[in-house]
């Protein structure tokens, strides 16, 4: 760096970082900020099949809320979303608190509650479409043996198809939320441990009133963990019911894509991407806030 | 439900969690029948044979006759084991017109996961060590905007992407994919090794600038040869996410460069034909195979992975 002749300038000091860090400055604000701004730009177009600049002001945004397509997707979405946070963390946190008791095979519970997240949407979709085939999977056996009037279809039930995309969902992401909380649990001191079976304290008491405001930080990340993937999920539908019967399992991520590259409709599909960023940002600020707002360098 | 990529942000964010995870402490307990183990042990059977029940369902039913898939329940073991549908679904299952089966989506998958996880790994260890070792004015501001884009939601920057790559007319090909993940691939790797660099004795990169070390003899000299395991943490996430992935392999490719994941998808959800349910699942297996092999042989640090940010510096 110091074999330049004369006193280089600011520019060309520690040159080689600058040069390796160029795709990562390209990608920041090309992509992500350029990106973002524009897509909220177009939104307030009426780009067709191809963008461009004809500002209609919020024309796309009040079409989007009158779509009965885009308040289904928002349902749910939030149906979805608040049950998947429930069961996933209540199971999560119940599956690592079994594995936090010094059991045997620990390892072997772990590679089998995690699998299913090594595996795409798509492959977790076809598998529980499959499942719940009303012919051949779970309800024709339950009948077969006896039970004749046995209904479980979700998947070709309009009102509770969203439940049959929860249960495999559930299926593929909370092993996950179980390895983030069997860390959190070893996180806690053995002493407390202690210190609650010499006071008498009842185990569940430990857990309820001790542990669990102890890993509030835990909690936190996971839930943002989840709650961001949440907002995206979109292969899972397309894989198990491709948003049907009918309209009934529609989410905003699918319906972002089907206005943006099939009905070719930009300024929909920007409006819509749109509000999904909002959700986010509603999200994300609060507990961006919570955990560097105290702190000096987050 | 959730990616890499968050995890990692919202990780690093978030709460440092002791990730090592290297099993239970304390002394063996003794193997006894109370109540209480027969509690813990009977809860986490039952679970553990919900999880693997379809996985069991997926080899059973690639592993039946149609005829006997339509007449028996899906979770008896195949009375008569054939191989046919998973010949079928890796050369001659249907996509539309072609019908050469899942292989080529294979190929093409290799072909995109490959160089992206070669081109995403180098930019994002060289960039990570430039942040943590030779930090410039500026550097990280536009780190922080890398690590909140993080959480955006794709389909926001789907579409100029797609107006950029045509601009540089690699929309459509296997090129354009590749630059899209090594692109998304970014956020997550790019913070992973610089808090793996960061978290290295600060001595040894001063000993070798004494020395009279550059930038790059430093880095493959004395970084690289250190930061094995963090590489290797870093190739299971690539390899499963981009093989995993579905949304960028349907936007940014056309039917002749699909990944295998849209592959599958059009074979399995196709209107026309019978459905061969056989045939689907061995597709299914096919496809997740990949990702299972990675994930088995992995181990442990596969976990360190999905929760990469945790190692921090």
């Amino acid at each position: 760096m110091t074999d330049f002749p004369r006193r280089p300038s600011q520019l060309f000091r520690n040159i080689s970082a600058k040069i390796v860090s160029i795709p990562m400055i390209l990608t920041a604000l090309v992509v992500f900020v350029g990106g973002t701004v524009w897509t909220v730009f177009y939104s307030f177009t009426n780009s067709k099949l191809l963008p461009r600049l004809s500002f209609v002001g919020f024309e796309q945004y009040e079409r989007l809320w009158a779509a009965p397509r885009w308040i289904i997707a928002v349902e749910n979405l939030a149906i979805f979303g608040i049950l998947s946070l429930i069961f996933s963390l209540v199971i999560g946190f119940l599956l690592a608190a079994l594995m936090d008791q010094k059991i045997r095979f620990e390892d072997t519970f772990r590679t089998i509650f995690l699998y299913p997240f090594a595996l795409s949407f798509i492959v977790t979709g076809l598998v529980w479409q499959w499942l719940l085939n009303p012919e051949f999977g779970v309800q024709a056996v339950v009948r077969s043996l006896g039970w004749s009037s046995f209904t479980f279809d979700p998947l070709y039930d309009q009102r509770i198809v969203i439940y049959g995309i929860l249960i495999a969902a559930l299926w593929q992401g909370t092993g996950l939320v179980m390895c983030l909380m069997l860390a959190g649990l070893r996180g806690i001191d053995e002493d407390i441990w202690k210190a609650s079976r010499v006071d008498g304290i009842p185990v569940w008491k430990t857990y309820l009133f001790i542990v669990i405001p102890m890993m509030r930080p835990v909690f936190i990340t996971t839930l943002v963990i989840i709650a961001a993937g949440i907002v995206k999920v979109y292969d899972l539908v397309v894989a198990q019911t491709s948003g049907g019967p009918g309209i009934a399992s529609e989410v905003p991520a699918k319906y972002v894509y089907d206005y943006m590259f099939q009905a070719q409709n930009l300024g929909q599909g920007f409006a819509a991407s749109t509000m999904m960023l909002i959700l986010v940002v509603i999200i994300v600020i609060p507990w961006a806030y919570l955990e560097f707002g105290g702190r000096k360098n987050g | 439900m959730a990616d890499p990529a968050t995890i990692a942000a919202a990780v690093a964010g978030g709460a440092a969690l002791p990730l090592d995870s290297s099993g239970p402490r304390g002394e063996r307990p003794k193997p006894y029948f109370s109540g209480r183990n027969i509690m813990i042990y009977g809860t986490l059977i039952v679970v553990a044979v919900y999880y693997l029940i379809p996985l069991y369902v997926m080899v059973v039913t690639s592993l039946k006759g149609m005829p006997e898939i339509r007449l028996g329940n899906i979770f008896s073991p195949p009375m008569e084991i054939t191989f046919e549908p998973w010949v079928k679904a890796w050369s001659t299952a249907c996509t539309g017109l072609n019908c050469d089966g899942l292989s080529r989506g294979f190929w093409n998958s290799v072909l995109i996961t490959v160089p992206s996880v070669v081109a995403s790994i180098a930019i994002a260890s060289v960039n990570g060590y430039a942040l943590a070792n030779w930090k410039f004015k500026g550097a990280d501001i536009f780190f922080t905007i890398l690590i909140i884009g993080a959480f955006i939601p794709y389909q926001v920057m789907i579409y100029p992407i797609v107006i950029i790559l045509r601009e540089i007319g690699l929309y459509g090909t296997l090129y354009g994919l590749i630059i899209v993940h090594s692109i998304f691939g970014m956020p997550i790797l790019t913070l992973l090794f610089r808090n793996y660099f960061t978290s290295m004795p600060q001595e040894l990169f001063k000993a070798a600038r004494v020395d009279g070390a550059g930038f790059w003899q430093i880095f493959l000299r004395i970084m690289l040869p250190m930061s094995l395991p963090i590489f290797v943490v870093a190739i299971i996430l690539q390899v499963t996410g981009i093989w995993n992935d579905f949304l960028f392999g349907v936007v940014y490719t056309r039917p002749d460069t699909y990944p295998m994941t849209v592959q599958l998808n059009n074979i399995v959800n196709s209107v026309q034909g019978v459905k061969e349910y056989n045939v689907n699942m061995a597709a299914t297996i096919l496809t997740g195979l990949v990702p299972l092999i990675v994930y088995f042989a992995s181990g442990k640090l596969f976990v360190r992975g999905i929760a990469a940010g945790a190692v921090k510096g």
